[in-house]
């Protein structure tokens, strides 16, 4: 065997470089234009899903949290789940034509729809489309040239959350994970993904008017470098950074963050293991999202996807969801349904002027989302490297 | 590995035998290696993240000259020098005393305990640290009597989690060159005059050093591939593995450059190795 030496290497270094080499998953081109369907037949007997945490529960996390086993007793359509933590992980997972619908925020749907990897959904195979507030169709992050490339699912904001025990007095303000984040030095959390960058634009456009920020999504580059800057000095109080819900959960539960950006859901899910957390919108507004249930352009259960899209919308699942979520609903006819009467009210379900609050995450181009003629915008790529050096 | 030369078909036979784990080295490992190395170069559309392919080196120069890479190239690099000279103090004096100074039960007892974290999963073992290291976890419980605080999330958790996923990987080929050293090896030596720590020097020196060589090589670069660990308890920190990760689902071409990264520096780390000789008795 002496003389099979350099072959023992190569094998050693093959293993040691495939380690290195997972998870490259090669994605396909856009086909583009696929066409919206025309009719729904009988179903595949299956469907797979991407969907946010929270959104297709089947009592497994909490057992009066169940939509999945009763869509999969009435089409017979079995429900296959991939829970994805960003909208970056959403478009690649959407790249790999697997997935049949995807539950997707407002910064992947256009991503989604230039890429070629969604299709058009014709809204009248969706009955319950008929009922969904007229506020949510036909916006710029969900229809193309006057198409709807999705079916809204319902919206919400982006939460501040802390420890009731260990941070008084009660924020109000996300000064509280910025200038105010050295009070909690090493137990503050943020979101892991470059949309975060956001949060930061935000609280910089309240409180530091000379940069001149309209829209936290649209940044010139002055812009975006005072946000990396606030985001450097976060970064230096920051515990960990989370994108995983479950691990902020336990982050929170267990001490180990104190205070940080959160969703409704989290908090919800925190409260029921007993943590002592509350989650508040900041008086300086909020980033958030606006979901949509999008149909791959190369469903291969279009049926079952077409039957999961009226079912999550439709009014006492709509409800369910909103609910256990911790978001408004997208149906009108939902709000009757949620098991507390005031759900719509305090979501504010219908009311445009406080949705004007929240700064609903979209991908950042070129061409300021602001107006501005004048200068170039920052895009997703500038984002996304500042992101990786903000890290460190 | 004895075929005889002059048998027909003996030759046919190990061709054979040879060919389909050849095939899949060349065309699993070497060939996806081979392709991931090529779409460095190509590019993404920065709006849909879809991959073009069009030749450009740009990839590797926004490597090369973003000073963030850098840093976390250092960092990652320090993580797996760090955790293989650790991993490397443990295992020398449990070899030692498991080829040496133990024997029968206790022997097989402690062999078996080296093993059995081996079976379970690697994020159990991960998430087991995470809960100890934890605000309220055992290890800040353990040290609050002395007035001591536990690391938390970070570098340092990261350290000590490798250093115990790795552990092992660096016990056994010790142990097993320390128990292939005849005793009389030892017992020549003294009698020739030789002190403890010349016959350390130059006894047992010579014989370990293969081993522990072998055994640095996983350690490093399973150190150096790994994210999953930064992950669940690095708190803030990140490594190349997390940088690449997080890359994927947005530039695969920068992600794959960046794979070349560890590439290159485990090659050179094999390159010196072998120079060594301790890629000689595999």
């Amino acid at each position: 065997m002496r003389n099979a030496n350099p072959w023992k290497a190569a094998v050693a270094a093959g293993v040691l470089l495939l380690a290195v080499a997972c998870g490259s998953g090669g994605g396909g081109t856009g086909g583009g234009g696929a066409a919206e369907q025309k009719s729904v037949g009988k179903g595949e007997g299956r469907v797979d899903l991407i969907a946010w945490a929270g959104y297709a529960e089947d009592g497994s996390n909490d057992p009066r949290a169940d939509w999945v086993h009763p869509f999969e007793k009435q089409t017979g359509c079995k429900v296959n789940t991939k829970i994805a933590g960003t909208s970056d992980e959403m478009v690649s997972l959407m790249k790999t034509g697997q997935y049949d619908t995807v539950s997707a925020s407002g910064d992947a749907t256009l991503r989604l729809i230039a890429a070629g990897d969604v299709a058009p959904v014709n809204t009248r195979l969706v009955p319950n489309y008929r009922d969904v507030f007229s506020g949510l169709k036909m916006r710029p992050f969900n229809s193309k040239d006057g198409k709807m490339y999705g079916i809204p699912h319902g919206r919400g904001a982006n939460l501040l959350m802390y420890r009731t025990d260990k941070v008084s007095p009660a924020p109000a303000s996300w000064k509280a994970v910025f200038d105010g984040a050295p009070k909690y030095s090493g137990k503050v959390t943020a979101y892991d993904s470059p949309i975060y960058i956001a949060d930061a634009a935000l609280y910089l456009m309240k409180t530091r008017p000379s940069l001149g920020i309209k829209d936290p999504y649209a940044l010139d580059r002055t812009q975006l470098d005072a946000a990396v800057a606030l985001l450097k000095k976060q970064r230096q109080q920051i515990g960990e950074y989370w994108s995983d819900y479950q691990k902020e959960v336990t982050a929170f539960k267990g001490g180990d963050s104190v205070i940080g950006t959160t969703w409704q859901v989290i908090a919800n899910t925190a409260t029921a293991q007993k943590a002592p957390v509350k989650a508040v919108l900041p008086k300086e507004g909020a980033t958030g999202w606006s979901d949509t249930w999008m149909v791959s352009a190369k469903a291969a259960h279009p049926n079952c996807a077409y039957k999961w899209l009226n079912w999550i919308v439709s009014p006492k699942v709509n409800a369910q969801v909103a609910e256990y979520f911790g978001e408004a609903p997208a149906n009108a006819r939902a709000c009757r349904e949620t098991a507390d009467p005031h759900h719509c009210a305090v979501y504010h379900a219908d009311d445009e002027a406080y949705y004007r609050r929240v700064h609903f995450w979209t991908t950042p181009v070129p061409q300021c989302l602001d107006g501005r003629k004048n200068v170039t915008c920052t895009d997703y790529a500038q984002w996304t490297r500042a992101w990786t050096e903000i890290k460190g | 590995m004895s075929v005889t030369k002059g048998e027909p078909g003996a030759r046919t036979r190990l061709a054979a035998l040879l060919a389909p784990p050849l095939l899949w080295l060349i065309l699993a490992y070497l060939g996806s290696l081979a392709v991931l190395l090529l779409s460095a170069f190509w590019t993404t559309d920065p709006f849909t993240s879809d991959v073009e392919h069009s030749f450009t080196a740009d990839n590797f120069r926004e490597i090369l000259t973003d000073p963030v890479y850098r840093t976390v190239a250092l960092r990652t690099l320090g993580i797996a020098v760090v955790v293989t000279l650790l991993d490397a103090l443990l295992a020398l004096p449990m070899a030692f005393f498991m080829a040496w100074v133990a024997t029968g039960r206790l022997r097989r007892a402690l062999l078996v305990a080296v093993l059995t974290p081996l079976w379970a999963g690697y994020l159990v073992k991960a998430y087991a640290w995470r809960v100890m290291l934890g605000e309220h976890g055992i290890v800040n419980a353990a040290l609050a009597p002395l007035g001591l605080h536990g690391p938390g999330y970070g570098t340092t958790a990261v350290v000590i989690v490798l250093a115990y996923l790795w552990l092992p990987y660096m016990i056994l080929p010790l142990h097993a060159a320390l128990e292939r050293l005849p005793a009389h090896h030892l017992e020549a030596s003294a009698d020739l005059g030789a002190g403890t720590l010349r016959t350390l020097r130059s006894v047992v020196a010579p014989a370990v050093r293969p081993a522990l060589l072998a055994g640095s090589v996983f350690t490093f670069s399973l150190s150096l591939g790994d994210y999953l660990t930064v992950q669940i308890v690095g708190g803030r920190t990140q490594l190349l593995g997390n940088v690449i990760a997080s890359q994927v689902t947005l530039d695969l071409p920068l992600a794959a450059a960046l794979s070349a990264v560890p590439v290159v520096l485990v090659v050179c780390y094999l390159a010196a190795v072998r120079r060594a000789g301790a890629l000689d008795s595999l």
